[in-house]
């Protein structure tokens, strides 16, 4: 590292000090997931390292864990509700999402503060919380133990992180462009169309990322909620390590965190080639 | 410029009775009442808060008038939304869209209409080429420089060809030079198309130079609507002489009224003056004087109004000296003597005799 001349010792050490300090924060975050990767490839059903993977002996990992899970029908199962639900509260969460952080956006809102608190109390309130408060509250209306009661309750919990960055957003948003679009002869939903959504589409791609993010790890809602029919993956694996203590959940982890490396990597090289395409430049 | 013959036609646009208050209680824009003929260049000039953008703006219809009826083509256009008035609007930040190609900005208005593909291609180069910015089709608007991006603002809203062109301070952000080159552009534009155009602004000389006709906006009312040259040569009230152009203003009270003329009594002597904007005598009244008809070292004899003064200060502009005298009673009286041979300010003689035409002179209203 070239110091410029006027650096003394305390900052010197300083600079190697810190990134000490950052890559054990690092670490700390990170290593438990890591430990999971090699664990799910243990061919005895232990949750501990054997002397045989240690040696790095072939003979000590096995996809056998990976193989219960995708034949599995119960996981099977879990896992076709995990997308199912996670998608319809992904896109109903995105939808009353922007449309609500629109509303909130315009100058003369009445209640603005009043109503974007409702709408983000769900990332406030403690889980457990909201989770009794709409068993109660579907149970008295049918919509316990339903698909509809499940991705309406994932939804809500969906909705803050969508009008949060969807707010963020518009904050850079250039009003005079819609009104430039109607002097030009375009509709409201054409301006929609053309100009709006194209600018506010990182954001919402964002917001709705960790919407669906949120609604495939969520696991309280799922406990208190969902019937047999409607076990989602979180839900499978909670009943994974309190009866059956199986190493197939390391396999569902391990999958699960390549699916989450996948989808955020997706959605930067998105953004980083829409920033590049509307010239400009990526920070 | 020649103005258009207006009355041979019916106007294009016509304001009527047009009143507009945001909160109810104070009027922006107060009984206004404004005609403007078809291919005139009319400006809207006065200071921020006189009321002239919400005119634009009650115009393109992104405001409504909360009394009164615009009329465009003798039709009234208040229930017509924006987007279904067909008429041109440039905004003072350009209102590019950032996320399209300078080809996709200008063929929008095109597009929206469902012009045919090859069609608008057509016409977005035939005004590229127009405004001198062919083969920019392929860049974004973060590319341009401000005066680019500003000509391509300019030509989108030209390319559907609307017969109304409404402009919002659109060289607000540009350097001097930028700026008269942008003006001298958009008056080319404007003869060669035959637009008419709404221009707003509070740069008086862009005014001047630009416009058919001027409408000077105080407190949400025209003060004065004119050519340039009627405007600067006779304003009918204090507040237009001293916003446009350079006004020597000397305050004082009427003490006879003969026709065309009224004699004004300052504290150091009587001043023959048109009477313009006074009504009795006892009025309080405020002269307007502009500093290149003031003579010096007149004849005696040759003009009625011929005062002694003491020159103040002197200020070398090249091709005039700027000077600074204390007579009738105003301390910053301004005297512009051309740098000519033989002229007659030296800095030497704090004693200078001024005079001036009672025609030169005009008795206003005692103003603000």
């Amino acid at each position: 590292m070239a110091f410029p001349v006027y650096v003394g010792k305390l900052e010197k050490t300083w600079y190697y000090f810190f990134r000490v300090i950052c890559g054990a924060v690092l670490f700390f975050l990170i290593a438990p997931l890591i430990v999971l990767i090699p664990l799910s490839f243990n061919a005895e059903p232990y949750f501990t390292f054997t002397k045989g993977m240690l040696s790095f002996d072939p003979s000590a990992f096995s996809l056998r864990w990976y193989q219960d899970f995708l034949n599995n029908p119960q996981w099977l199962h879990s896992i076709k509700n995990s997308f199912i639900i996670g998608i319809s509260s992904t896109f109903l969460a995105t939808f009353f999402g922007t449309l609500a952080a629109w509303g909130l956006s315009r100058p003369y809102t009445p209640f603005r503060v009043t109503i974007m608190s409702i709408l983000i109390s769900p990332m406030i309130v403690p889980i457990i919380i909201s989770a009794a408060g709409m068993f109660f509250f579907y149970s008295k209306v049918g919509l316990s133990q339903t698909y509809i009661g499940l991705i309406l309750a994932h939804t809500a919990l969906g909705i803050p992180f969508v009008v949060i960055t969807v707010t963020a957003t518009l904050v850079g948003f250039d009003k005079s462009l819609i009104r430039a679009s109607a002097s030009l002869g375009a509709d409201l939903v054409t301006t929609w169309r053309k100009v709006i959504i194209p600018l506010i589409l990182p954001g919402v791609i964002s917001g709705s990322l960790f919407a669906f993010v949120t609604s495939f790890d969520e696991i309280v809602a799922v406990l208190f909620l969902a019937g047999y029919e409607q076990r989602t993956i979180p839900r499978q694996m909670w009943s994974g390590i309190r009866e059956q203590i199986s190493p197939t959940i390391l396999a569902v982890a391990t999958l699960l965190i390549l699916l989450s490396i996948s989808l955020l990597t997706t959605v930067e090289l998105l953004r980083r080639r829409s920033e590049r395409l509307r010239g400009i430049a990526s920070s | 410029m020649p103005a258009p013959e207006i009355g041979k036609k019916n106007p294009l646009v016509k304001f009527e009775h047009i009143e507009k208050s945001y909160d109810g209680e104070t009027l922006v824009v107060r009984d206004l009442n404004l005609d403007i003929a078809q291919g005139e260049f009319l400006t809207m000039l006065g200071p921020s808060g006189s009321g002239k953008t919400t005119c634009l703006m009650m115009l393109s219809g992104f405001e409504t008038p909360t009394h009164g009826e615009i009329y465009l083509e003798d039709k009234p256009i208040g229930s017509i939304p924006p987007h279904k008035r067909n008429i041109g609007f440039v905004f003072q930040n350009y209102a590019l869209f950032p996320h399209m190609t300078i080809s996709e900005n200008i063929g929008y208005p095109l597009h929206v209409r469902k012009v045919p593909k090859h069609k608008i291609k057509e016409r977005v180069s035939k005004i590229l080429d127009m405004i001198e910015l062919s083969g920019f089709e392929n860049r974004r608007p973060a590319q341009l420089s401000g005066g680019q991006q500003q000509r391509i603002a300019l030509a989108r809203a030209l390319v559907f060809e609307p017969k109304l062109v409404l402009m919002d301070e659109p060289l607000g952000a540009l350097d001097k030079n930028l700026r008269e080159q942008m003006q001298f552009e958009i008056k080319a534009l404007h003869a060669r198309l035959n637009v008419t155009v709404v221009y707003v602004t509070h740069d008086q000389s862009e005014a001047l130079t630009m416009s058919n006709r001027i409408a000077v906006f105080d407190d949400g009312i025209i003060q004065q609507i004119s050519t340039p040259e009627v405007l600067y040569e006779e304003p009918m009230n204090a507040f237009v002489a001293q916003f446009i152009g350079e006004n020597n203003r000397i305050s004082g009270e009427v003490v006879d009224i003969n026709g065309k003329y009224c004699k004004v009594k300052f504290e150091g002597g009587i001043v023959t003056a048109l009477k313009v904007n006074v009504k009795a005598v006892g009025d309080k009244t405020s002269l307007s004087l502009r500093p290149e008809r003031v003579i010096v070292n007149p004849e005696a004899g040759t003009t009625e109004n011929i005062f002694k003064g003491e020159v103040r200060e002197l200020i070398y502009l090249g091709d005039h000296i700027r000077t600074r005298v204390n007579v009738c009673g105003n301390r910053d009286f301004i005297i512009k003597v051309p740098n000519s041979a033989g002229h007659k300010i030296t800095g030497k003689d704090k004693n200078i005799i001024v005079g001036w035409s009672s025609e030169d002179c005009r008795a206003l209203d005692a103003g603000v």
